[in-house]
């Protein structure tokens, strides 16, 4: 344990009737990126809160840098640095202004609070707005500067709760890249996400988590391998019929086939793929059918992610505007 | 370009001492005051309204035995409204943290949880003293007078100041428990309006119906009003000041455990 930047066992959590969090066991090495993946409601803020000291579990326990996060707290607040689900910023200071008080209050001299603040905030790519109100800001400026906002005391673990949720694809580059940073020089990093992408480009290990418990964890390519077997990727002829297709060559698929009506595509999860191409071939001769295109491959994490929790990553749009802290406690 | 820095030892290891915590949320509430409209009326256009609205429209037709100016007698009762009113945005601010996740994002720093709400209090309580120095001016202007010497004015503006602690706990307190912004403005101004149509701040008691000058004597806004005019107009002092101080530190032994624990609720559960 003392070598570990988290390590949570059987971490439990009920808001009222509602479980959020049952059961969770997780390890992050020192040094390692831990991407947690799952749809809108799985659990993952309430487990990034809890890790970060906001929140008791019901059962359970964590340990943040070797502290125990309820016994400890305030040796794991020392320790950390958090950027939460929601821009935790004041609209009425600059965003200068903000990051200086955060220093302070994280035991920076006014002289290190001015420096570290500047610092980030070149890094962040804020220059322009540094000296304006942060409600002028654009979500997604407010969105950096909340994460800058996490990293002044140069923490040793980091929580990132979808941190590039509402960035455009500038702003996503630019925390990337200082993402990137910090994992190189060794910052420990929990990020929850909801694009398969990032957490393919960062994490080690990923965990996929669904209705507060641990679907499945591994590296992004151990998750691919147990997703099951081989996609077999079967492009129409134009004038075909996709779903009869699909209906062919059922029987040959370890699950269900996926029809992709827009790009005129079948995806048959198959088990040996090499093993049933020409039973494929017999099929569609028998039939009568021509493919355009043919191709073998490894399932993408999107597909294995699916396959998990029988729903797409990025799932149904967040819920509507309401109080944060309301919306919170749902999870 | 720099490197982002990580692991520098120098910058951890110490939970925040409270003054340095307590300052810096200070200063970001005070940054606030001047820069959120709202609160820069309620801290400058509604304090000198209030001092001309009452002296103007009622002063007329209140004649307070003993006293010659309406607004020698009005004044200190006038301080106390307009902090009242002032401290309703205290529950709103602490209620909108809250639901911005300021309040998480400060529980996530090496600061005690209580340095959120005394940097609060400590903006307000400068808040005040600027607010209360306002009024002097104004009233001083349209004819008010210390009658009691300066040390007693001195005593008169810290006894309204420490009034203010009273009602910025106590609005922390209400802003903590209904956690909707304006719900917390709605319910920090119930108690300041009861309380001071009921006291002596506008009117003597002994001009109000008998069943409610019981209440109106008890009332602790007719307390500390009396005891300000005391400090601001002559006569003894002793047993007034003593008994307004017995009442703010009644309330604030209530106030500010029960703030803190509430503000314990609402972020751990």
């Amino acid at each position: 344990m003392a070598n570990a930047a988290i390590v949570a066992e059987g971490l439990g959590k009920c808001f009222g009737p509602v479980t959020a969090l049952d059961g969770v066991d997780l390890e992050l090495p020192a040094g390692g990126v831990l991407g947690v993946l799952g749809p809108n409601g799985a659990g993952k803020t309430t487990m990034v809160r809890i890790l970060a000291t906001l929140l008791r579990p019901d059962r359970g326990r964590a340990w943040v840098a070797g502290f125990d996060v309820a016994k400890n707290p305030a040796a794991v607040r020392r320790l950390i640095g958090l950027s939460g689900q929601y821009a935790a910023v004041d609209p009425f200071l600059t965003g200068r202004e903000n990051l200086v008080m955060i220093g302070r209050l994280y035991g920076l001299t006014r002289r290190q609070a001015r420096s570290r603040a500047g610092e980030l905030i070149g890094k962040l790519e804020l220059d322009s707005a540094a000296g304006r109100l942060v409600r002028t800001y654009s979500g997604g400026m407010r969105r950096r500067l909340d994460v800058a906002a996490s990293l002044l005391a140069a923490p040793a673990v980091l929580f990132l709760d979808e941190p590039t949720t509402g960035l455009d694809p500038r702003g996503r580059l630019a925390l990337w890249q200082v993402l990137s940073e910090l994992a190189a020089q060794g910052t420990s990093l929990l990020l929850t996400t909801q694009y398969i992408e990032e957490a393919e480009r960062f994490a080690g290990t990923i965990v996929i988590i669904d209705h507060g418990k641990v679907i499945v964890s591994g590296t992004p390519g151990q998750l691919k391998t147990r997703a099951g077997g081989d996609r077999l990727e079967l492009q129409a002829s134009p004038g075909q019929d996709l779903r009869q297709l699909a209906v062919v060559l059922a029987p040959l698929a370890a699950a269900d086939p996926a029809v992709d009506e827009t790009a005129g595509r079948v995806i048959l999860p198959v088990a040996d793929g090499a093993a049933i191409l020409p039973e494929v071939a017999t099929r569609l001769a028998a039939a009568g059918l021509h493919v355009a295109a043919l191709a073998l491959r490894r399932p993408t994490l999107e597909e294995a992610f699916l396959s998990y929790t029988g729903q797409p990553a990025a799932g149904p749009p967040a819920e509507p505007a309401q109080p944060a802290h309301a919306a919170r406690s749902t999870r | 370009m720099t490197t982002v820095t990580t692991g520098t030892a120098a910058y951890r290891g110490r939970t925040v001492p409270a003054p340095v915590s307590i300052a810096t949320i200070t200063a970001r509430n005070l940054r606030r005051l001047v820069r959120v409209p709202t609160l820069l009326v309620l801290a400058t256009v509604q304090p000198v309204l209030f001092v001309l609205l009452f002296t103007y429209a009622f002063g007329g037709a209140i004649h307070v035995p003993g006293v010659t100016h309406y607004i020698d007698y009005l004044l200190p009762g006038i301080f106390v409204l307009a902090i009242g009113f002032g401290a309703s945005q205290t529950g709103v601010a602490i209620a909108e943290d809250l639901a911005t996740g300021m309040i998480d994002r400060f529980r996530s720093l090496p600061i005690s949880a209580t340095a959120v709400l005394a940097g609060r209090v400590a903006a307000d309580a400068l808040r005040n003293l600027f607010v209360v120095a306002l009024m002097i001016g104004v009233g001083a202007a349209i004819g008010f007078r210390f009658h009691a010497g300066p040390t007693a004015a001195l005593a008169a503006v810290a006894l309204a100041v420490a009034t203010g602690l009273v009602f910025s706990w106590l609005n922390l307190l209400l802003g903590l428990l209904v956690r909707d912004p304006e719900s917390a403005g709605l319910a920090g101004l119930f108690p300041i309006i009861i309380l001071f149509f009921t006291s002596s701040a506008l009117v003597p008691v002994a001009t109000m119906p008998g069943w409610l000058q019981a209440f109106a004597k008890a009332n602790p806004i007719t307390v500390i009003t009396g005891a300000l005019r005391a400090l601001c107009l002559g006569g003894p002092t002793t047993r007034p000041v003593l008994e307004a101080a017995a009442w703010l530190l009644g309330l604030l032994a209530v106030t500010i455990p029960a703030a803190i624990v509430s503000y314990r609720h609402a972020t751990s559960s």
